[in-house]
């Protein structure tokens, strides 16, 4: 140190200022997404890595489209939630529901040019009901064990009726896997080189930036329409609008719906806002003031969901009173509960409550976590002000929601999302409002007395009817709060054809070039 | 600055580092959310996620978590992320050369604007250009390093789209670096092409950090070297014959100097935490888009594994300003 000069120092320094020459950067212009045969799509979160099955991950809806593109579902679904066959060509019970018969796709191979083979499908059930996995379905996939081979039909006995399994065969962490490979590489190795069966294979994945797929010329299905798909993982809205805007991805989506109206006017751009399986929802506990029946009933017909939709959410999203949406097997359209705020100052003044002497709770929901949570419950608190209802807004993030729920110590009323991309109503108003679930705010013996024996109904249609009347009961009780069916914004190149898709996801494997 | 000096520095360094990891630790467990919570979806039973807390080395006590997490990290083991599944140093290793790149970018681009600012606002001294000078300074200092990122966003990205606005290099260019060093390693390897993308990738997020930064340098040399005009030595020189300017860069600046690099090197530690949200915006790959996902998930290991990865920074940073401020001035060489 001592014998290094300061005047060398400082001419060092000035070189070093000295050094940026900046214009024969721009030379090229910026990063265009590729016509053709690529496709570059600004996605709205980052995939943690690459086990479908048992990561902390797998749980979260919004990785989904990804997995879906590289690896193959045991079950497959249409756009409209119907469901079609996936990696299994049939899915089925026995007569007495005791066991399911699976039946896997003949000819389907994985990345590295291995047949998908009947071990692979044991396999991987196996291992996602493992006790000592991290699968955090395992509750479900755990109800099968034994499973037999005999050719290409695989038999599991069911240990304890669960009527969904067959639906959950589409649903999170419902991903075959190879065993071989998987065995090999280990789970650290895995996201490193991981191998599906799907319609595409991971070519490059640099993490918290993107994922390039390269079309699996092996693939079983149609063949994709783009060779070359680019995920890039943009989770901040203004810089997906911006990735549009400039040209640089080929779609984006969940922007702000100002942003899609104004850049679906610009030449060159589309779009398509559709309904997805996420509704909003105002939950309530069984706490405090929500014990009175009047004010939850208030509370309830107190609220204009279509002028929230009309004017917060400019038209995009569908107004709903029952916890299922209109494309769930349960959804009643004869469930309704009416905007009638004289009904509600009426019901408020029966337990003494009126504007002068509101009933008081707090509310609580995140922001900007959905789309116009906050200024939702924001126009619902003004509208329960005009009947006699004082709620003060607690604002939280969406990892203390659910500490707080597994805990049972929400507030009174709390707002949050709740999606169901297979549609049934045990994965909606079963883990929602059974009391004996974590995820349930409102649990009281009434609810669950109903919901209880659905459990276990073997007979489809009598479950059915059952939950339709588990919806009509909480919506005459007013145990909980349906909103509305949020709408999924999607902005594309004119020059792409893109497919809606009610679970919300966006698959590169069935878009085309328009 | 002797040795004994640095290894006095050093060894003071590690109470802060266990005054961090102290404070993080607990914080985490007493901020709302629970990972656990997190990642279960809503049909699990209490004993599943009683399962999961198991898995993951959450269901003893705090202070049995700290110790163990202690330990492992005296062993170089700072666990294994619960949402990425990855060990938190190879997470760390593999992410931290990328905002380094970012930083490094950044830095010069501050001090090459902030030193022709100052040299020129000195050299216009009471003429136009030093109010656009100053109105520019002070437009840079009010406006943060985030905002000037979304303005560059829309002005070069979107209205006139001369550079990317995401990420590190194009998605379609295959480098296949064997550092984490993309930048560098391009360079030295002779592989230009690749330099000149992941240049073009970081000017925009550079220049948003390096703006306020530049603003600082100029406003402190501008003053510095105001007052060095005005000493006895200088006019002396001009009255040789010395020209305006070339006493300015050749006798006034080295003088001068000495409080902006100070400056400069306080402020390297700021633009490391500025990264955090800038590199959300461009969504580059470094450590601050890291930390973001992993605050989101609540994923503890890697929270204290990045965190204490920014004080090591900052403490290092630190001790390099006190060495080069020596450097500079002979009067703190010794003692």
């Amino acid at each position: 140190m001592h014998g290094s000069s300061r005047r060398g120092f400082l001419r060092a320094s000035g070189a070093v200022a000295a050094a940026p020459v900046l214009a024969p950067l721009f030379g090229s212009g910026a990063a265009r997404a590729q016509a053709g045969s690529v496709l570059t799509i600004a996605y709205n979160t980052t995939l943690p890595g690459w086990d479908p099955t048992s990561s902390a991950h797998t749980a979260n809806p919004v990785v989904q489209s990804i997995f879906k593109s590289v690896f193959d579902q045991y079950v497959d679904q249409n756009p409209d939630l119907s469901f079609k066959p996936g990696i299994l060509t049939r899915w089925e019970w026995n007569r007495d529901k005791t066991k399911v018969h699976l039946t896997l796709r003949k000819g389907a191979w994985w990345h590295d040019g291995t047949p998908v083979t009947p071990e692979d499908l044991v396999w991987s059930l196996e291992r996602a009901s493992d006790p000592q996995g991290t699968n955090p379905m395992q509750f479900v996939w755990g109800k099968m064990s034994n499973f037999r081979v005999d050719g290409y039909i695989v038999t599991a006995d069911v240990k304890e009726f669960e009527p969904a399994l067959l639906k959950w065969m589409a649903f999170l962490t419902a991903y075959i896997l190879p065993k071989k490979a998987y065995t090999a590489s280990g789970a650290q190795g895995w996201d490193a080189k991981p191998i599906g069966s799907g319609p595409y294979m991971v070519d490059k994945f640099e993490r918290n930036g993107y994922v390039r797929l390269k079309a699996f010329p092996k693939y079983w299905g149609a063949k994709p329409a783009f060779e070359t798909v680019v995920f890039k993982f943009v989770p901040d809205p203004a810089s997906r609008v911006a990735e549009i805007e400039s040209g640089s991805s080929d779609l984006t989506l969940e922007i702000p719906y100002e942003e899609y109206d104004r850049l679906i006017a610009k030449p060159g751009l589309a779009g398509a806002v559709h309904p997805t399986s996420d509704l909003g929802i105002i939950f309530l506990t069984n706490r405090d003031v929500m014990l009175d029946a009047n004010v939850r009933l208030a509370a309830a017909h107190a609220i204009d969901k279509k002028a929230i939709v009309d004017r917060l959410m400019r038209g995009y999203g569908t107004p709903v009173d029952t916890l299922q949406a209109p494309q769930y097997a349960a959804f009643d359209p004869s469930i309704k509960v009416k905007y009638d705020p004289e009904l509600a100052k009426q019901l408020l003044a029966r337990s003494g409550y009126s504007i002068a002497n509101p009933a008081k709770f707090s509310i609580q929901t995140t922001r900007g976590y959905k789309p116009k949570d906050y200024e939702m419950v924001s126009a619902v608190t003004g509208m329960w002000r005009k009947v006699g209802i004082d709620a003060n807004i607690e604002v939280y993030d969406i990892a203390k929601h659910f500490e707080l729920i597994t805990q049972h110590a929400l507030a009174p009323a709390a707002f949050y999302s709740w999606g169901n991309s297979i549609g049934d109503p045990s994965t909606s108003t079963g883990f929602a409002m059974f009391g004996p679930s974590p995820h349930a705010a409102w649990k009281t013996e009434d609810v669950d007395r109903m919901i209880a024996p659905l459990w276990s109904e073997k007979d489809e249609a009598k479950r059915i009817a059952g939950y339709k009347a588990v919806d009509r009961h909480i919506a005459e009780h007013g145990y909980a709060i349906p909103l509305l069916q949020y709408a999924q914004p999607v902005v594309y190149k004119k020059t792409l054809r893109f497919t809606p898709h009610v679970g919300g996801y966006v698959l590169p494997q069935v878009m085309t070039p328009a | 600055m002797s040795s004994a000096y640095l290894l006095k520095r050093l060894l003071w360094a590690l109470p802060t580092l266990l005054g961090v990891a102290v404070v993080v630790f607990v914080l985490l467990r007493v901020v709302p959310g629970d990972p656990i919570a997190m990642m279960t979806p809503p049909g699990a039973r209490a004993e599943d996620i009683a399962r999961l807390r198991q898995i993951y080395g959450l269901d003893t006590s705090i202070a049995r978590q700290f110790f163990t997490w202690l330990g492992q990290v005296a062993r170089g083991d700072f666990g294994t992320s619960i949402s990425l599944r990855e060990r938190v140093i190879s997470l760390v290793v593999g992410k931290l050369p990328a905002t380094l790149e970012l930083v490094l970018v950044a830095m010069p681009l501050a001090v090459a604007l902030g030193l022709a600012l100052a040299l020129a606002a000195v050299y216009f001294r009471g003429r136009w250009p030093e109010l656009v000078i100053d109105g520019f300074t002070g437009l840079s200092l009010a406006i943060p390093d985030f905002l000037w990122a979304l303005l560059f966003v829309l002005l070069l990205g979107v209205m006139f789209p001369v550079l990317p606005i995401s990420g590190r290099l194009d998605p379609g260019i295959d480098s296949d670096p064997r550092t984490g060093f993309y930048l560098l390693e391009s360079i030295v390897t002779g592989r230009f092409a690749i330099a000149r993308a992941l240049i073009q990738h970081l000017l925009l997020p550079a220049a948003a950090l390096a703006l306020p930064l530049a603003a600082g340098i100029t406003r402190i040399l501008k003053s510095s070297l105001l007052e060095v005009m005005n000493q006895d030595y200088v006019t002396l020189v001009r009255v040789k014959g010395y020209s305006r300017a070339r006493v300015l860069v050749r006798v006034a600046l080295r003088n001068a100097l000495i409080p902006a690099l100070t400056l400069t090197g306080v402020q390297f530690t700021f633009l490391v935490g500025g990264t955090v949200l800038i590199e959300y915006i461009f969504s580059y790959p470094g450590i601050g888009n890291l930390a973001i996902g992993a605050v989101i998930q609540r994923d503890l290991p890697l929270i204290q594994g990045l965190v204490l990865t920014f004080a090591v920074i900052f403490i290092v940073t630190n001790l390099l300003v006190d060495m080069t401020y020596a450097l500079l001035n002979p009067r703190l060489r010794q003692g």
